[in-house]
């Protein structure tokens, strides 16, 4: 890890009418690092990962996000086309339903290798390998390449979806329940997989989940989140064993013993 | 038989000396709506392959047989001016006739079928094989003007990606052709680069004949009357076929000539002779054909 923090967050409001989603939440992220937003459903978090993410303008609050050559800048003070090439680039984000991440009409291959073409490689066998290899490191079969998304497992979808997004090898990938609609085998599978590969690769993630599982798993740092406000945040596993907000405390002892 | 000779004659005198209808205004247009064309023109070639929203009229043809090129050129049309107006190549057919009838009594103007001879040429879904010369003025119809559009259904993220120059979505389309077919398919309104800058839909010309828009002498403009845009490519400008670097784009090739001209470097129809399985490849350009058979050997 670096001294420098790749995204910093500070004072983000997101309002819907007169409802506040998101109220002042400031956070940072380090090149390398995993973090996980917890919280039940409705309490703001894909609102805030849509902020931090350049798809959702906050109403207060900045996000800068520290580029390759020009250090840290505002996401929300770019032009479109830089954030564009931003979120084709540098960032990944993966949705919770992979068929809104995936163009469903096109194969696998294409699929994979439309980051590519996109930033202007033009030699198909060589897109086509570059699909090929990120299939196999994402433990699928190279060889249903040329297959549609339909005729893939909503687990192979998923896994499908993350190769999409790290071909271009971002340095910041945004994760919205990435295991949420997948049973529980193809579920530790995946976040074994999301595991090495954040590992392996620099890569840092902000990863949203209601499953503390998933954020003990992956996670390096957690964000408690309750209406909206950020209640706690700190190590995965101190924020876990000790949790110090009473809104924490009840998330913690409501998980099943497995 | 002989009544019939004379009407074909009168018919051929018609053509060469036709009369106005003077209750039209000229090229049937009022000329405050050809005005508003023509700026929608200016604009279009100040940015070569940017797609001009127009106000297009309503005319007394169906969409889709070239409302958006009859208006193009009604716009640009003079006294003086010298029109064709061919139909995938043929001035014979019945789009190309009624539209050269039209202007005709419209107008006025001279019409030929000479692509030599014309100063205007309207054109559905072919570049004539005669090369065109500076001057000319070649009018395309064009029934869908976004390439875009079956990829990418909303209008509003097509427009943004021509503004930001987001093409990959159009590769895409031709790496899926390629893993599915081992080739790219389409063979007409192959998507094309103007200048460096937009990607653009060439109208359904074969793609035989795309690599004549690139360079070409004359002015090329598209008029799409059902969708409202206007584009073009000013003379001399770079038109690229997309393609990929192992994949390049390739023209159409045939392994006959043309049965009545013998010519090997036309674009060629396949017409059935008989119902025994009878058939021979001739010339799509008819203009072409003619002339290189009326060219002593």
């Amino acid at each position: 890890m670096s001294d420098a923090p790749i995204l910093r967050a500070s004072g983000i409001t997101k309002r819907f009418g007169r409802r506040t989603a998101v109220n002042a939440v400031t956070l940072e992220l380090w090149p390398g690092e995993v973090l996980a937003v917890v919280g039940e459903s409705g309490s703001g978090k894909t609102t805030l990962l849509g902020c931090l993410s350049g798809r959702l303008a906050p109403d207060a609050g900045a996000v800068e996000f520290r580029t390759r050559h020009e250090g840290l800048k505002d996401v929300y003070a770019m032009s479109e086309a830089e954030r564009r090439l931003l979120a084709r680039t540098d960032w990944g984000y993966v949705h919770q339903n992979p068929d809104e991440g995936l163009r469903m009409g096109v194969s696998a291959g294409a699929n994979v290798g439309e980051r590519l073409m996109a930033l202007g490689d033009r030699h198909y066998g060589r897109i086509r390998g570059e699909a090929g290899d990120w299939l196999s490191r994402v433990e699928m079969d190279p060889a249903r390449l040329d297959e549609s998304p339909r005729s893939f497992s909503g687990g192979m979808r998923q896994r499908l979806q993350i190769a999409r997004n790290l071909v271009t090898r971002p340095r910041l990938v945004f994760m919205d329940e990435p295991t949420s609609g997948l049973d529980v085998s193809v579920q530790a599978k995946l976040l074994d997989l999301l595991r090495s590969l954040t590992r392996s690769l620099p890569l840092a993630a902000i990863v949203v989940t209601h499953d503390l599982a998933v954020a003990r798993l992956l996670a390096h740092r957690m964000v408690v989140m309750k209406d909206g406000s950020a209640v706690e945040s700190g190590l995965t596993d101190q924020l876990l064993d000790d949790p110090q907000h009473p809104y924490t405390q009840l998330l913690v002892s409501s998980v099943l013993p497995a | 038989m002989s009544a019939l000779i004379a009407v074909a004659a009168e018919a051929r005198a018609a053509r060469i000396a036709p009369a106005r209808e003077s209750h039209y205004n000229f090229a049937y247009l009022d000329e405050r709506s050809k005005r508003m064309i023509r700026r929608a023109i200016l604009k279009a070639v100040a940015i070569p392959g940017y797609q001009v929203p127009f106000g297009s009229r309503e005319m007394p043809l169906p969409y889709g047989w070239g409302t958006g090129g009859i208006q193009v050129t009604a716009s640009i049309i003079g006294a003086r001016d010298v029109l064709k107006v061919i139909d995938q190549g043929a001035d014979d057919t019945v789009n190309a006739v009624n539209i050269r009838r039209f202007f005709q009594r419209t107008t006025g103007v001279a019409t030929t079928e000479r692509t030599a001879e014309a100063t205007l040429v309207q054109t559905r879904h072919r570049i004539p094989e005669t090369p065109l010369r500076a001057g000319q003025i070649i009018v395309y119809q064009v029934p869908v003007p976004e390439p875009l559009q079956r990829l990418e259904p909303r209008e509003a993220e097509t427009r943004r990606m021509h503004a930001l120059a987001e093409y990959g979505l159009m590769h895409v389309k031709l790496y899926e052709d390629i893993a599915r077919l081992g080739r790219i398919s389409s063979t007409y309104d192959y998507p094309v680069m103007v200048n460096g800058r937009y990607l653009m839909a060439p109208s359904p010309i074969p793609k035989f004949d795309n690599p004549k828009m690139h360079m070409n002498p004359a002015l090329q403009l598209f008029g799409a009357g059902r969708e409202k845009r206007i584009y073009a490519v000013p003379p001399h400008t770079r038109v690229e076929s997309l393609g990929f670097e192992d994949h390049p784009f390739e023209r159409q090739k045939w392994s006959s000539a043309c049965a009545l001209c013998g010519s090997g470097e036309s674009f060629l129809d396949e017409v059935v002779t008989d119902d025994r399985g009878g058939r021979m490849f001739v010339c799509s350009d008819t203009d072409y054909c003619t002339r290189r058979r009326e060219a002593p050997a």
